[in-house]
């Protein structure tokens, strides 16, 4: 049963997790995603559906019981702000080298350092390039609207478990603190030791039974040639990955004389963009991609052989612009525009800069 | 003159290696207390019959593959973790019998505050704390816990009390804490200590078992290798300077 409400994008991924039978919440309080964790302990899920909700002491703590409840096989989940998605970067490393599943959920405030707790988007490169050490990949999703929010809790949680990987939702302040109507899907029921182990093979760790022989969930390889080989084996399913689910959202692209690429709330601002070049029979289309990584390469490769030029609009010193001129091959220019540090961008300051970049030289 | 034939029989039999003990060679140094350790929980888990509902933690440091020895389901934690790890798991599973395995470096210092934490909310785990006073698996460090004047590859001169602090007594502090249920210090340096420690690490089973709140056996350990000494050195070494300052027997509980 379908139920439509006015919620804040931070509330929504409480109610998300609960409704779609997340099993551990591992929270500590930051500005500006804090609601996360107080809707969930005042909905007091552990009453209903047994979902487990810890505040712990830090956000390595958090990450740390987000691996144990991995370990299980457990869908469990995490959020954070930038500077406390630093503190887990660790964990994210482990969890990625241990192939567990987890949601992350990082709605990202400006920095470097302790920074501002105003909306930015400059956490690209910690998301989508690594953050902890070693060769791995989050699968990073970026919503651009409350709805977003909510879909991407019940999506992240399959991919996760599809490929054994952590996923992130990279979102920001704006998103997480606006409200907005969100259709909220029938709750589900939390699965159970045996429907994990039919669904997703039973590697997790459950308390060894009769039936199999000893679970070990592990990122220590002290033999170089077997990391190695563990190494190629991560990187096919990120290979794996890159071809089935890369997302994208096209708005006037196809005859587009100028294609804006922006996600998250810069691509909310960005579509007025496209509005107000029309006016001025300007061709501006805008390309937002869903997923950071997987990032959508094939659709720029395309548009890169007919539009006149891209602008990557982000609220950060540019970061997504290098994957934009990677895409597109730099057969054409590629810009940055952006504010920083925690100041949103307005349509208006967007559409100058696109022109005095291509129309204006 | 022949000796009396003792017939091969089940009621014969005085030892033979815990059930839960796998093949694999052991990677500890002659000496070193984690064999004597690990055998103890394996014997503990069969006896309990827990064979099947126990969920080990092991660390980073010597203790890492434990997972390789004892026949359970095994987490492997990030350096200092385990104990945030292991709270999730009991959370989430608490009719299982869950237990970290920490050495010093592990648990006495970058590990501190998931420690005192999970023992602050009484988490229904036990936690198995090796002491032996140095870093052994990266090549003899100065650890926490190291004793004042003992030289170690990063206190060549002694540790020195004004440079380094002093040795820490982690039992001690976390006997303060009201989510601890039992602390208790022992040791595997003779055969009467060995059982007595398996005494302590059934007790302490028990009340992760019985949700009684977080139970924390220490053992104090030699480390032959770390302390460039033979095992016949390092147990006289352990009895002699270390149990001075951790004294063995229970803390609380």
């Amino acid at each position: 049963m379908e139920e439509i409400r006015l919620m804040k994008g931070n509330e929504v991924i409480a109610e998300a997790a609960v409704r779609c039978g997340c099993d551990g919440y591992f929270g500590y309080p930051i500005t500006p995603q804090s609601e996360i964790l107080e809707t969930l302990s005042a909905m007091r899920p552990w009453e209903t559906t047994g979902m487990v909700v810890v505040q712990a002491e830090s956000e390595v703590a958090a990450i740390n019981m987000a691996y144990g409840g991995a370990s299980c096989g457990k869908r469990v989940m995490v959020s954070s702000s930038s500077p406390g998605i630093s503190l887990m970067c660790e964990g994210l490393s482990y969890l990625a080298g241990a192939e567990l599943p987890c949601l992350v959920v990082n709605v990202s405030r400006g920095g470097p350092g302790l920074g501002t707790i105003q909306p930015s988007q400059a956490d690209y490169f910690q998301a989508v390039k690594g953050g902890g050490h070693g060769d791995y990949h989050l699968i990073v999703l970026a919503p651009s609207s409350v709805q977003e929010m909510y879909d991407f809790v019940a999506w992240g949680f399959d991919l996760a478990f599809r490929y054994r990987n952590p996923v992130m939702i990279l979102s920001d302040g704006v998103i997480g603190q606006m409200m907005e109507k969100v259709v909220l899907t029938a709750p589900q029921a939390r699965w159970s030791d045996e429907q994990i182990a039919e669904m997703w093979g039973s590697w997790a760790v459950t308390g060894k039974p009769a039936s199999r022989s000893r679970n070990i969930i592990t990122s220590v390889e002290l033999d170089p040639l077997r990391q190695e080989r563990f190494n190629h084996k991560l990187t096919e399913k990120y290979r794996t990955i890159c071809e089935r689910e890369a997302r994208c959202e096209m708005v006037g692209c196809e005859d587009a004389d100028y294609v804006i690429v922006a996600y998250g709330s810069s691509a909310r601002i960005s579509q007025k963009v496209v509005e107000l070049a029309a006016e001025e029979g300007v061709k501006v289309g805008l390309l937002r991609p869903i997923t950071l990584y997987p990032f959508p390469e094939r659709e720029i490769e395309r548009l890169s052989h007919r539009v006149k030029g891209f602008l990557s609009v982000e609220m950060s010193m540019g970061q997504m612009i290098e994957d934009v001129k990677l895409a597109s091959r730099c057969r054409v220019s590629v810009h940055h525009f952006g504010r920083t540090g925690g100041v949103i961008h307005t349509p208006t300051e967007v559409y100058e800069a696109l022109k005095s970049n291509f129309l204006q030289k | 003159m022949a000796a009396r034939e003792v017939a091969r029989t089940p009621e014969n039999k005085v030892y033979s290696k815990p059930r839960l003990l796998t093949d694999a060679v052991m990677h500890f140094c002659p000496g070193c207390s984690h064999g004597t350790i690990h055998k103890l929980i394996a014997e503990v888990i069969d006896e309990m019959g827990m064979e099947h509902e126990a969920i080990g933690i092991s660390p980073v440091g010597c203790g890492v593959l434990a997972y390789d020895y004892i026949d359970i389901d095994w987490v492997e934690a990030a350096h200092g973790r385990a104990a945030a790890v292991g709270t999730a798991i009991k959370r989430l599973n608490p009719s299982k019998l869950v237990f970290t395995y920490q050495g010093d470096g592990d648990l006495a210092a970058i590990g501190t505050g998931e420690t005192i934490h999970a023992c602050n909310r009484g988490e229904n785990i036990t936690i198995i704390y090796i002491n032996n006073a140095i870093y052994g698996m990266t090549g003899g460090q100065m650890a926490p816990t190291t004793l004042l004047g003992q030289r170690t590859a990063t206190t060549p001169q002694g540790r020195d009390a004004a440079q380094h602090g002093y040795p820490f007594k982690v039992g001690d502090m976390l006997a303060q804490l009201d989510g601890v249920c039992y602390v208790t210090r022992q040791s595997v340096h003779t055969p009467a200590s060995v059982r007595r420690a398996k005494k302590a690490l059934r007790k302490a089973f028990e009340n992760s078992m019985q949700q009684k709140g977080l139970s924390f056996v220490e053992f104090v350990s030699t480390c032959s290798s770390g302390w460039k000494m033979t095992p016949v050195e390092a147990n006289r070494w352990l009895a002699d300077q270390m149990l001075p300052v951790y004294p063995l027997g229970d803390i609380k509980g």
